[in-house]
């Protein structure tokens, strides 16, 4: 009988990042959070491996980005990164839906939204609609991989978790709540292989005919009163951030007001079970 | 109350004599008048331009435009509650229908949610010769009445127990059923982490479409195919993007002011034919409990704060333990060192936005105010009425704090134990 193989095959589909401050490229965060994500499984599932997917122009300032990721992957089996070559203004999704449905892998790992371009946060779910797999969003841990099934831990609002399984292959992505990523290494960076293939490009003509311009700050909503009276106005405008209408409870028992207290906190249902 | 209106002749009287003893307090019964402005005896409005305002504590007149202090007549009880009562708006046939996915969190509309359909209105009410209705898909069942005043002419309400929990597939297969009946001429969903975001790209690749994300300003466009022209966000909120329209769109929150003046008449709707049964590939196992110290301050739900009132610190930690509640802290309570640094609450620390903010001992400075601004339950523990956060509170106990979080702490745990036993 054969030993059943642990390791699961996963795709890191990375980008070009950009500094928020200083807008030079670097990889992006999201991005490196899920490369984190992928390292932290493959060292607990012994016999993973991990391919890193890049789709676009193969410029001197994209290659240093793309090697950020390459840096993160010292002393483990990472050592390179497919880079699908295509110009600028092409279309990545067709690109990479052909080569991930050519290379099945199990597990496909992206960011939810790029630093850069259109980052309509679009991609995962092309990707997952071209490819007919089914994707799961705000990643914040894979918990295990067993028998085509994984168990992930998604993120939700406030901090919540929620418990999910997918049948593989499955595209994952991961936002803010992933793992933090390691620090790049210099060294192992600049030694690690990038491989380029050319592909077919297909210009994105929609995207060429918006009109893009830096962010503007966006107006800050005035509270609007609506009110017949100049007194009534200027008092709305005038008034400090007050409750108002709060119940006092004075000279009860301890015991009363805590009974008060629990009535509230069960209404709102911020008690655990 | 009987509608009738009955004449009382000796009031009537009395109403007209200034002089009388009774006639300030006859005015402001009757109907109508006040004590400076008043039904002459042959039916014009009489004036006195001396009777206006109050005397103030001080025995200066003062005069108060608002009418509040004026004696207020039943009449004018009347009309204030009329007042209140927006106009109905009705859309019998509607040219087109612009759908809405609310995010409807606990239930209830978010903020967002209510931007978002007041933009669907702009979108709507646009052509006054055609106009559309707003149709909008509610997953589960909802605790909101105010559903008529945030604009809502046609309701869809699918709750059945396969769209609960994370059931993104299955909420698709309802959408793409309702665009297959109904054929809406506008979708708009929340771009949100509450589920909008998500559920509203899968929607448009589903449908074919390229929609636009981080919408934040609509503008009409003649040029453009469904005549309107979005702004939105792009990567990393660095850009700004101007295009057409597209059929669907995911707003940003504060993308429209919310519906303020018209009532609208929820219909409910239901789709014409059964769903079909969805392909389950994601299953959901259910919330993971999570360790409250470890959440974030800024996205705490349930927040227990100390401050300087607190002495017993250990029952406090253990309270916060027993109630699943995440720590925070006054200024006072982090520099005096019983708290760390990252738990400090207010202006100078982290802004909270708690569902339940607990305050214990905390008076409320007004930079510690500031910080829990958007809080929506406010619970204060204090031993002094007077003070700052009692003010803003909610729900205030006036007693020592140590105590009655023990009593809170002793009922929360006796609960739990009967629920123990009974299960």
């Amino acid at each position: 009988m054969q030993p059943e193989r642990q390791g699961v095959e996963v795709t890191v589909l990375v980008s070009v990042g950009r500094h928020p401050v200083t807008g030079r490229a670097r990889r992006a965060d999201q991005d490196a959070r899920g490369l984190e994500m992928a390292l932290g499984l493959e060292r607990r599932l012994p016999g993973s491996r991990i391919n890193l997917l890049h789709a676009g122009p193969g410029s001197e300032e994209n290659e240093s980005a793309l090697r950020g990721y390459l840096g993160m992957g010292a002393g483990t089996g990472l050592e390179s990164l497919t880079l699908l070559e295509q110009p600028d203004g092409a279309d990545a999704i067709p690109a990479l839906a052909e080569w991930l449905a050519a290379a099945t892998p199990q597990l496909v790992i992206t960011g939810t939204r790029a630093e850069r371009g259109e980052g309509s946060g679009l991609l995962p779910y092309a990707l997952a609609e071209h490819l007919g797999w089914p994707l799961v969003n705000g990643l914040a841990a894979v918990e295990k991989v067993e028998n085509g099934v994984a168990t992930l831990l998604q993120a939700l609002p406030r901090g919540q978790r929620r418990r999910l399984q997918v049948r593989l292959p499955a595209i994952l992505s991961v936002d803010g709540a992933g793992p933090a990523p390691r620090q790049s290494a210099f060294g192992p960076a600049r030694r690690a292989e990038l491989e380029a293939t050319p592909v077919a490009a297909e210009i994105d003509h929609e995207l060429a005919e918006w009109a893009m311009s830096p962010a503007r700050k966006r107006p800050k909503r005035l509270k609007i009163v609506k009110s017949a009276s100049a007194r009534d106005r200027f008092k709305a405008a005038a008034a400090k951030a007050e409750g108002g209408s709060g119940q006092v409870l004075e000279g009860v028992s301890s015991e009363q007001g805590a009974e008060a207290i629990l009535k509230l906190l069960r209404e709102e249902g911020v008690l655990p079970r | 109350m009987t509608e009738i209106l009955r004449r009382d002749p000796r009031r009537e009287r009395i109403a007209r004599n200034r002089l009388h003893p009774e006639h300030l307090e006859t005015l402001a019964q009757e109907g109508g008048c006040t004590a400076s402005a008043w039904m002459g005896p042959n039916g014009r409005m009489r004036k006195d331009p001396h009777a206006k305002g109050f005397i103030g504590p001080n025995g200066l007149r003062r005069l108060d435009r608002s009418g509040v202090q004026q004696g207020t007549s039943m009449a004018a009880a009347r009309a204030a509650g009329v007042a209140e009562q927006r106009p109905l708006v009705e859309v019998e046939a509607p040219a087109f229908l612009v759908a809405v996915v609310p995010d409807m969190a606990g239930g209830r509309l978010t903020g967002h949610d209510r931007d978002l359909l007041g933009l669907a209105r702009q979108l709507a009410d646009a052509d006054p010769e055609a106009r559309g209705a707003v149709l909008a898909v509610v997953f589960g069942t909802h605790k909101d009445e105010g559903l008529a005043e945030a604009g809502i002419d046609r309701l869809l309400q699918l709750d059945a127990p396969g769209f609960e929990g994370h059931a993104p597939e299955a909420r698709l297969g309802a959408l793409m059923a309702v665009d297959q009946a109904w054929q809406p001429r506008h979708w708009l969903l929340p771009d949100s982490p509450l589920g909008g975001a998500d559920l509203g790209r899968r929607l448009a690749v589903r449908l074919g479409e390229r929609p636009a994300t981080g919408v934040w300003q609509l503008e009409a466009d003649a040029a453009s195919p469904l005549g309107w022209c979005c702004t939105n966000r792009g990567a990393a909120e660095s850009l700004d993007i101007r295009r057409p329209l597209p059929r669907l769109a995911l707003a940003l929150a504060e993308c429209a002011e919310p519906v303020s003046e018209t009532r609208h008449a929820v219909h409910g709707v239901t789709l014409p034919e059964t769903l079909p049964s969805q392909l389950v590939r994601i299953e959901d196992l259910g919330m993971v409990p999570v360790d409250p110290a470890g959440v974030a301050l800024s996205e705490a739900e349930f927040i227990l704060s100390a401050g300087n009132g607190v002495r017993d610190w250990a029952g406090f930690h253990h309270a916060a333990r027993v109630l699943g509640a995440t720590e925070g802290a006054s200024r006072v309570a982090v520099d005096d060192g019983h708290m760390a640094r990252d738990r400090q609450v207010g202006a100078t620390g982290t802004w909270v936005s708690a569902r339940v903010y607990l305050a214990v001992g905390i008076s409320g400075a007004i930079q510690h105010l500031q910080g829990i601004q958007s809080c929506d339950k406010v619970v204060a523990i204090n031993m002094d009425p007077g003070c700052d956060m009692i003010k803003r509170a909610d729900l205030a106990v006036i007693g020592d704090s140590a105590r009655v979080l023990e009593a809170l702490v002793a009922l929360v745990e006796q609960s739990r134990e009967e629920r123990r036993d009974a299960a």
